[in-house]
C-alpha cells in the first residue's frame, strides 16, 4: 500500500466517523422532542376508524392501529398526508400532523371505511 | 310487511347457507336469462360431451393469509388448480385478490404455483388486495395483457367475447368499486363492433352489481357499462371479491359471484365486516372453498356454469 493509498483510507474513515456523529445527533433531537409530543391513536377495529373523527392540536402525532383480521391501508383523500403500507394485523402507522385542516382519510382498500383528523 | 321483509331475507340466508353447504353437485344452466339447476350426473357428463369449450374461474387466492379459518393458502390453492386441470379447461380465469398484501414474493408464490399446477393460459384481473402501495405496479408487471394502459382487455373464444375489466384502483373515499371513464369509453368502443347474438362474458373482482354496498360489495359505475351490453342476447357477469357465491339475473344479464380458494366471508350484514370468518372448523373449509367451470355449447345461448368444492 502506498502512502497516497493509505492518506485515501484514513480519509474515508474519518469521513465515516463524521457522517456517523452527523446523523446521530439529529437524531437524538428528535427523540426528545417526540417524547414531548402527545400521541393521539386510532383503533382500526370491525372494518371502522374509531374514533371516526379525531380533533387535535397541530404538531400532533396520529398513530393508527389495526387489531383486524383484515390488513387495511390509511390513505388520504387527496393526498395531504402521505399513506401507509399495508396494515395488517397488529401493525401501526403514524404521521406528524403540523398545518391546521381538515384532513379527509379512508382505507384504499376498504373505501367505504372512511375517517377525518380535525388539526386545530 | 317487515315481517314479510324478514321472512324474505332469512329464506335467501338459508338458501345461500345451503348452497355453501351443498358442495359440488349444480349445474347451472342458463337459458334465455334464467338459470336451471341440475344435480351433477348423466346430464352433466352429456353436456360435456357437446360443449364447444369450457373455462374454470378461480379467485381470491390471497397468498400470504395465515390465519383462521386457513392457515395454509398455498396449499388450498394448490388443491384448487388439480381440480381445475382435471376439468381440461381451454383456459383458467383469475378474478382477483391473488395476494393478501401485494408483496412481490406473494405474486412469485402464486405464480410458481400456477405454474407448477400446469393448468395451461390463464387471464387475471386484479382485487384490492392486488394493487395495495403501487397501484398495481407489479401485478400488471406480471400478470398484465397488456393491451391498454388502463390494463383491462378483451379477446375472443369459441364465439364467445370476453371482458376483462378492472374496477379496484382510483378508488373513492366513501365509495364502492371504480371503472372510470376511460375504461368505460373503451368498453363501449370494445363492444361496438359485436352483434347482439355474440355470447358476452364479463369479468372483473369487485361485483359489477350491488350485492352489498355497505360493505363495498359494488361498483359504483357499473350501472353504465351495464347499460351497453343490455342489447346482447347472453351475457354473463363474474367476479370474486365476497368469497361466497351469490347470483342474480336481469333480463338477459346474469350475475355471478365466486368462492374464494383461501377463505369465506359471512353472507351480507351479518357480523361487523366482510373479514374472514373464522369460525368454520378446519374440517369443514373445503366445503367452503372452491372453482368453477362454465362450459360453452354451441349454437346455444347459455353457458353452463359449475361450482364445485374442495372436499
Amino acid at each position: 500500500m502506498t502512502a497516497h493509498h493509505r492518506r485515501h483510507v484514513c480519509w474515508m474513515w474519518m469521513a465515516m466517523l463524521m457522517a456517523v456523529i452527523g446523523i446521530a445527533r439529529p437524531a437524538r433531537a428528535e427523540d426528545a422532542a417526540m417524547l414531548k409530543t402527545k400521541i393521539y391513536r386510532v383503533e382500526i377495529h370491525g372494518f371502522a376508524f374509531s374514533p371516526k373523527t379525531l380533533s387535535v392540536p397541530a404538531g400532533a402525532r396520529v398513530v393508527w392501529v389495526n387489531s383486524d383480521d383484515e390488513p387495511h391501508v390509511v390513505t388520504s383523500a387527496g393526498s395531504l398526508f402521505t399513506s401507509s403500507k399495508a396494515l395488517d394485523t397488529g401493525d401501526s402507522f403514524s404521521t406528524t400532523f403540523q398545518k391546521p385542516g381538515t384532513y379527509a382519510y379512508y382505507c384504499s382498500i376498504h373505501p367505504m371505511m372512511v375517517g377525518t383528523i380535525i388539526v386545530q | 310487511m317487515q315481517d314479510n321483509h324478514d321472512s324474505e331475507a332469512r329464506g335467501r340466508r338459508d338458501f345461500l347457507k345451503c348452497m355453501a353447504w351443498a358442495g359440488a353437485g349444480t349445474l347451472w344452466l342458463m337459458k334465455g336469462g334464467v338459470l336451471h339447476a341440475q344435480p351433477l350426473g348423466a346430464g352433466v357428463e352429456a353436456g360435456a360431451r357437446d360443449a364447444s369449450f369450457s373455462f374454470a374461474q378461480i379467485s381470491d387466492s390471497h397468498i400470504g393469509f395465515h390465519k383462521a379459518p386457513n392457515m395454509d393458502v398455498g396449499a388450498t390453492f394448490k388443491e384448487a388448480l388439480a381440480l381445475v386441470k382435471k376439468q381440461k379447461p381451454a383456459f383458467v380465469m383469475h378474478t382477483g385478490d391473488l395476494t393478501h398484501l401485494s408483496k412481490p414474493e406473494q405474486f412469485d408464490t402464486l405464480a410458481g404455483l400456477v405454474q407448477d399446477a400446469g393448468v395451461g393460459r390463464v387471464f387475471y384481473v386484479p382485487g384490492e388486495h392486488d394493487v395495495i402501495g403501487d397501484s398495481g405496479a407489479e401485478f400488471f408487471r406480471r400478470f398484465g395483457e397488456r393491451q391498454q394502459a388502463g390494463g383491462w382487455y378483451s379477446f375472443d373464444q369459441g364465439g364467445v367475447h370476453f371482458v376483462a375489466l378492472i374496477n379496484v384502483l382510483n378508488l373513492k373515499a366513501g365509495g364502492l368499486g371504480s371503472l372510470g371513464t376511460d375504461q368505460l369509453a373503451w368498453l363501449k368502443n370494445d363492444l361496438a363492433g359485436l352483434s347482439s347474438e355474440t355470447p358476452l362474458v364479463i369479468f372483473a373482482h369487485m361485483p359489477l352489481w350491488s350485492v352489498y354496498p355497505q360493505w363495498g360489495w359494488g361498483t359504483d359505475d357499473s350501472d353504465e357499462a351495464m347499460s351497453y351490453v343490455r342489447r346482447f342476447g347472453s351475457v354473463s357477469v363474474l367476479n370474486g371479491h365476497i368469497h361466497q357465491i351469490q347470483q342474480k339475473v336481469e333480463g338477459t344479464i346474469t350475475f355471478y359471484t365466486a368462492r374464494s380458494t383461501a377463505y369465506p366471508q359471512p353472507s351480507p350484514g351479518v357480523g361487523p365486516g366482510p373479514g374472514p370468518l373464522q369460525s368454520v372448523a378446519p374440517d369443514a373449509l373445503h366445503r367452503y372453498i372452491g372453482i368453477r367451470d362454465v362450459r360453452h355449447v354451441q349454437g346455444k345461448d347459455a353457458l353452463a356454469v359449475t361450482d364445485e368444492v374442495l372436499s
